[in-house]
C-alpha cells in the first residue's frame, strides 16, 4: 500500500465516523470483560435496535479506559461522560443511559471525565486506548496509524529514524532503562545481513499489566513500532514473546497481524518498498526469568529459558547468533508518536533524565485501581493521593512497591519524590516495569519481603549457585523470622548474603532478587526486630503472631544458628 | 533453514496427533519451535505424557533429555492429566495483598489439595498464577477459564461445592 | 584460517603480575598459565563455558560488575583482581551454599580425598556452615551396571551434561525442572540404566567434580578421577601455538 492509499482509508473511516455523532465506548479489555462487559455491549447494541437509534448512535467495543476497578466502564461521546460498574444484570441502568444520551448523565453511575484520576494523565502510549476498536485496523488507521511507518519508508533513511529516536531521549520501559536509541543504533551497525527484531511481551511482575493493556486495547501501535524498528536496525523478521497467560492479547496480536499483512503494511514490499518484514507471535509458558534478554532468546529457540553471560549483547549476537533489537511493548508503542510528532516533543516532556511518560498498574491500597500514564518525574504522592484517590478510610499509607520482585518499598517519607529512573534508584527501588502496589498499615513488610522472595526463589531457574541456593536460604531466613523463630544476627545474614547474591548472580533476575529485602531491611527494621524479639507480628499477617509468644521450634530446623562442622 | 522429511509414525490414529504433526510441519520440523510443539500437544491433550515427548523428540530430532528438560522448566507444561476443573488462584502482588493467601487456604482446607495438585477424586486442578493481570480486580481466580473478581472465600467454598458434588 | 603469526599478544595485569595473553585467550586460561589458580567449579577444559558457578568472578578495573574470568577475554592494558577479600567472601559463601543445598558429608563418600568441592572447601578455609541445611530431597540411582548416580552429592555444575553432548554425542544428560528443584537427568528422566542413548563411555564420571557420579563397587575414598581426554585436549594445545 502506498502512502495516498492509507491517507484515503483513513479519511473514509474518519468520514463514516462522523456520520454517528453518538457513541458508546465499551471497555472490552480483559479486566471489564471478566465483569461481563461484552453482555452490557451486547444489551446496548439491542438498546439502540429497539429504540431505532441505530443511525444516531453506535455502541462499540474498545480498549481499557484505566479505571479498572469501577469496571465494567463506558463512556458517552461526545459528553466523554463515564460509567461506572455497569451490569448486565441491570438493564433498568442501561435503559435510563439509552434514553438520555443527548442529555444529562444518570448521575449515580456516571463519573466525570474532569475526575483527576483522569484529568491528571497526559496520554502518548495510550492515547488510543479506549477510544479504538483493537480488532479493527481501520480504527487505528483513522487515528494517524501507520502514519510514522509510511513516511519512514516513503522519506527517510534508516539512520535518520535511530536519530530521532535518539532525540527523543526514550528509555527503555522494561525495567533497566537503557537509552532506546543507542540500543537501536548498536544493532543497526552490528555486523551480519540477518537481524531480529523481538518484543518482550512476556510481562512477568505480578501486579503489573500495563503491556497485557496495550496489547488488548492498541495492539496496531505495537506492530508498527515493531516495524519501524525493522526498518532502522535492517531486521526482516520479528517475534512477539507473549505470555501465554493473556490469551486475549494474544487474540488480538493475531487479528492485528493478518490484518496488516493484508493492507501490506507487513511482509514483503511494505508500503511498496524494497523492506520486508514478517512478524511471528512466540508464547512463553511460565517462566518469569524469561523476561531477561537473553533468556528470552533461549525460549524463542525452543530451549530452556536459562540467562547466559553477557557479553556478547544480544545487539551482536542475539537470537541464532544474529544481531538482535529487544525492547518490550511499551517503549515500541511510544516510537510511533515519537516518529508523527518528533522526538524535540517527546524530549520536552519529563524530567532531564527520563523522558516522556511512564505507565502504570496502580494497585493495592488506593481507591481508584486501574491503569494510568502519566509524565515521567510526578510525584509518588500525586500518583497516590490524586489520581490514586489515597487510601481506603481508617487505614494509613505505609508503602509503595515498584519493580515488581526486582524493587523495594518505598516508604511514606519519600513521598514527595519524583518517579523517574535515577530517583527511585537512589532509594533502593527500581522503575522496572511499571507495577505500583500501593500497602496500607495493615501490611506487614516482613511478609511482603517474603512473598517476593517466595517468588524469586521458585521462578530462579536454578543455573547459578547464588541464585539457585542464595535465594531458596534468603526465604529460608525470612521464613524463620516470620515464625517467630529468627534471632537478631539472622538479620545480618539477610544482609551479607543478598549482597553476596546481588553482586555475583549471574543475571538480573539474582541480581536485584534481595532488592526487596534489603529495602525493608533499611525502611522498616523495627518491623523484623519486632518478630525476632517480640516474636509476634503486629500486623496479623505473619504466622507467629497465630501462636503464643513462646515459639516451638520448627520441626527439622536447626535449633541454633552456630557452626556445624563440616565432616571430612 | 533445512527441511527433513520426516518419516516418524504417529503414536496412534487418535486425530489430535495430527493437530500435533501439523504444527511441527507449518514450523518445518524445526527443533526450534519446541516449545509451540509443546503447546499444542498440551492444548490438544490436556497434558504432555511419555508417548507424546517422545514423539516430539524425535519427530524434532531432539534428544529426549532436552524435549524432557524444556517440558520441565516451564509451569504452564504438566506432565500429568488435568483434573475435570481447573481453578487457577492469582498470586500476584496486587492479588496477595488483598488476601489471595486466604483463598489458597480455604482449598486446602475443603478439598485437601495444595497448588498443583488435583484432587483424588479427579475433579478439580489447583493452579497458583504468578500475576493473571487482573490487579484491579484483586483478588482473582480463574474457574475453567473464567476470571472471577475480587473472591471471597465463600465463592471459592461454593464453587468447589458445585464441582466436588457434581458426579457428572 | 588466520596465520598464526597474526597471533596478537596482549599484555595485562593480573593481582599486579604483568602476564600476556593470545588472541582469544580468556582470564581464566592466562591466570592458570601463570599459575594464578582462580577457583572453579563448572569449568573444564575442553568443554563450553556456562558461567554458572560463579567462583571465577575477578574484578576488572573500570568495570563496577565482577566477571567471570572463564568467559571474559583478556584485552590490551586489563588491570584483573583475582584475589580480594570482597571476592573471597563471595567464593566462601558460595561454597558454603552448596554444602548447605544437598547432602555432602565427605566422611560416607567414595570421592572424599579426590573431590573438588572439598578440596576448595579446604583452600578457602569453610570449615564450616553457618546457614541452615536446606536437605534438598534427591535420590540415588545404581541401575547402571557400571556406575552410580548419587544427586545427593550433585552440584548441578552441568559437566556431565556438556561432555556428554559435546564430545560424546550422546546427549544422554538432561537438566529437568528450575531453581532449587532441578536436578540432573537421563533422558526423559528414566533410570540411568534403561537409557537407550547411554553408550556407556563413562566421561560423565570422569569429569564428575564431587562424588555424584562414580563407579560402583567403591569404598570411601577409593573413587580417583582418570585423565580426561589428553590426546584431544593436547591436540587443542598444539593447534593454538
Amino acid at each position: 500500500m502506498t502512502h495516498d492509499e492509507l491517507r484515503e482509508i483513513a479519511e473514509k473511516e474518519r468520514d463514516e465516523q462522523s456520520r454517528v455523532p453518538r457513541k458508546l465506548n465499551v471497555c472490552v479489555a480483559a479486566g471489564c470483560l471478566s465483569l461481563r462487559s461484552d453482555q452490557v455491549l451486547d444489551a446496548l447494541q439491542t438498546g439502540l435496535r429497539e429504540r431505532g437509534l441505530e443511525g444516531g448512535c453506535r455502541a462499540r467495543g474498545v480498549g481499557c479506559m484505566g479505571l479498572c476497578a469501577a469496571g465494567p466502564l463506558v463512556r458517552s461521546e461526545p459528553q466523554h461522560t463515564y460509567y461506572r460498574e455497569l451490569s448486565p444484570g441491570a438493564p433498568e441502568v442501561l435503559s435510563a443511559i439509552l434514553d438520555n444520551l443527548d442529555g444529562r448523565p444518570v448521575p449515580e453511575f456516571a463519573l466525570s471525565p474532569d475526575l483527576p484520576f483522569f484529568a491528571a494523565q497526559q496520554k502518548i502510549v495510550l492515547e488510543n486506548c479506549g477510544e479504538i476498536d483493537p480488532e479493527r485496523i481501520e480504527d487505528y488507521i483513522a487515528a494517524d496509524g501507520y502514519e510514522a511507518l509510511l513516511s519512514c519508508i516513503a522519506g527517510r533513511s534508516p539512520d535518520d529514524v535511530v536519530q530521532e529516536i535518539i532525540r527523543s531521549g526514550l528509555r527503555g520501559r522494561g525495567g533497566g532503562g537503557y537509552p532506546t536509541g543507542l540500543k537501536w543504533s548498536m544493532v543497526a551497525k552490528a555486523p551480519g545481513d540477518r537481524k531480529y527484531v523481538i518484543c518482550n511481551a512476556d510481562e512477568g511482575d505480578p501486579g503489573a499489566f500495563m503491556d497485557r493493556s496495550v496489547l488488548e486495547s492498541d495492539p496496531h501501535r505495537v506492530l508498527e513500532g515493531m516495524i519501524i524498528a525493522a526498518y532502522a536496525v535492517g531486521a526482516t523478521k520479528g517475534y512477539i514473546y507473549c505470555r501465554a497467560e493473556y490469551p486475549l492479547a494474544v487474540k488480538r496480536l493475531k487479528v492485528a497481524i493478518r490484518q496488516a499483512e493484508k493492507l501490506g503494511l507487513l511482509g514483503k514490499r511494505i508500503g511498496d518498498s524494497q523492506f520486508g518484514f514478517e512478524i511471528e507471535i512466540r508464547l512463553g509458558a511460565g517462566a518469569f526469568v524469561c523476561g531477561e534478554e537473553t533468556a528470552l532468546i533461549a525460549s524463542v529457540e525452543g530451549r530452556r529459558g536459562e540467562p547466559r553471560q553477557r557479553p556478547p549483547f544480544p545487539a551482536y549476537s542475539g537470537l541464532h547468533h544474529a544481531a538482535t533489537l529487544l525492547n518490550n511493548v511499551e517503549t515500541f508503542a511510544n516510537v510511533p508518536p515519537i516518529l508523527r510528532k518528533g522526538g524535540s516533543w517527546f524530549s520536552s516532556i519529563g524530567t532531564e533524565k527520563s523522558k516522556g511518560t511512564k505507565v502504570f498498574a496502580l494497585v493495592g491500597d488506593v481507591m481508584n485501581t486501574g491503569l494510568i500514564e502519566v509524565p515521567m518525574g510526578i510525584t509518588l504522592r500525586d500518583l497516590v493521593y490524586k489520581l490514586g484517590g489515597g487510601i481506603a478510610a481508617g487505614r494509613q499509607f505505609k508503602a509503595v512497591q515498584t519493580g515488581g520482585p526486582s524493587g523495594g518499598c518505598i516508604p511514606a517519607q519519600f513521598l514527595d519524590m519524583n518517579v523517574d529512573y535515577e530517583s527511585l534508584m537512589t532509594v533502593g527501588s527500581i522503575m522496572g516495569s511499571g507495577g505500583l502496589i500501593v500497602m496500607d498499615d495493615s501490611k506487614c513488610m516482613v511478609d511482603v519481603a517474603k512473598f517476593f522472595m517466595d517468588f524469586t526463589r521458585d521462578e530462579s531457574c536454578g543455573k547459578c549457585i547464588p541464585c539457585r541456593v542464595g535465594t531458596t536460604q534468603l526465604h529460608r531466613l525470612l521464613e524463620r523470622i516470620s515464625e517467630g523463630n529468627g534471632k537478631l544476627e539472622d538479620l545480618d545474614t539477610l544482609d551479607r548474603l543478598g549482597t553476596m547474591v546481588r553482586r555475583t548472580a549471574l543475571c538480573g533476575l539474582g541480581q536485584t532478587a534481595p532488592n526487596p529485602v534489603r529495602s525493608t531491611l533499611k525502611y522498616f527494621r523495627e518491623e523484623y526486630v519486632q518478630h525476632i524479639a517480640g516474636k509476634t507480628c503486629a500486623q496479623g499477617r505473619c504466622p507467629c503472631a497465630a501462636k503464643p509468644a513462646a515459639c516451638t521450634e520448627k520441626q527439622g530446623e536447626p535449633t541454633d544458628a552456630g557452626a556445624k562442622s563440616i565432616p571430612g | 533453514m533445512q527441511a527433513y522429511p520426516v518419516s516418524v509414525p504417529l503414536p496412534s490414529d487418535d486425530k489430535r496427533w495430527k493437530l500435533v504433526a501439523a504444527t511441527m510441519r507449518r514450523h518445518n520440523y524445526n527443533a526450534t519451535a519446541l516449545i509451540e510443539v509443546l503447546h499444542t500437544v498440551q492444548e490438544s491433550f490436556g497434558y504432555l505424557d511419555d508417548v507424546a515427548l517422545r514423539f516430539v523428540a524425535s519427530s524434532l530430532r531432539l534428544p529426549m533429555s532436552t524435549v524432557f528438560g524444556v517440558a520441565t522448566f516451564y509451569h504452564f507444561f504438566s506432565l500429568k492429566p488435568p483434573g475435570e476443573h481447573t481453578c487457577v488462584v492469582c498470586m500476584g502482588t496486587g492479588c496477595y495483598v488483598k488476601g489471595a493467601a486466604r483463598l489458597m487456604q480455604t482449598i486446602e482446607e475443603i478439598a485437601g489439595v495444595k497448588a498443583g495438585q488435583t484432587t483424588a477424586d479427579g475433579k478439580v486442578s489447583v493452579v497458583a498464577a504468578r500475576c493473571i493481570g487482573a490487579c484491579s480486580l484483586s483478588p482473582a481466580v480463574v474457574f475453567d477459564g473464567e476470571v472471577i473478581p475480587r473472591v471471597q472465600p465463600a465463592t471459592i467454598r461454593d464453587q468447589f461445592r458445585r464441582w466436588m458434588s457434581h458426579d457428572a | 584460517m588466520p596465520e598464526r603469526n597474526q597471533y596478537q599478544v596482549k599484555t595485562l595485569t593480573i593481582d599486579g603480575r604483568e602476564v600476556c595473553a593470545a588472541e582469544d585467550q580468556t582470564i581464566l586460561e592466562v591466570a592458570r598459565e601463570n599459575g594464578i589458580d582462580i577457583p572453579t567449579l563448572c569449568h573444564f577444559d575442553g568443554l563450553s563455558e556456562i558461567s554458572a558457578c560463579r567462583l571465577c568472578l575477578v574484578e576488572v578495573k573500570g568495570n563496577n560488575k565482577l566477571l567471570p574470568a572463564c568467559t571474559t577475554q583478556a584485552q590490551e592494558g586489563m588491570e584483573v583482581t583475582a584475589f580480594s577479600p570482597e571476592l573471597m567472601e563471595y567464593r566462601r559463601l558460595i561454597v558454603e551454599l552448596l554444602f548447605t543445598e544437598r547432602n555432602h558429608v565427605c566422611a560416607a563418600c567414595v570421592s572424599s580425598g579426590h573431590c573438588e568441592l572439598q578440596a576448595l572447601a579446604q583452600r578457602l578455609g569453610v570449615s564450616h556452615v553457618t546457614l541452615p541445611y536446606l536437605h534438598v530431597k534427591c535420590s540415588v540411582d545404581g541401575s547402571h551396571r557400571r556406575f552410580v548416580a548419587d544427586h545427593n552429592r550433585c552440584i548441578l555444575c552441568a559437566r556431565c551434561l556438556r561432555v556428554c553432548g559435546e564430545v560424546e554425542g550422546a546427549h544422554t544428560w538432561g537438566i529437568t525442572g528450575r531453581g532449587i528443584n532441578a536436578r540432573m537427568i537421563t533422558d526423559l528422566g528414566d533410570r540411568w540404566g534403561d537409557s537407550d542413548s547411554c553408550t556407556n563411555c563413562g566421561k560423565c564420571v570422569t569429569v564428575c567434580p564431587v562424588g555424584a557420579l562414580v563407579e560402583k563397587g567403591k569404598a570411601v575414598s577409593e573413587m580417583t578421577k582418570s585423565n580426561f581426554l589428553p590426546y584431544l585436549l593436547q591436540m587443542r594445545r598444539e593447534a593454538r601455538q
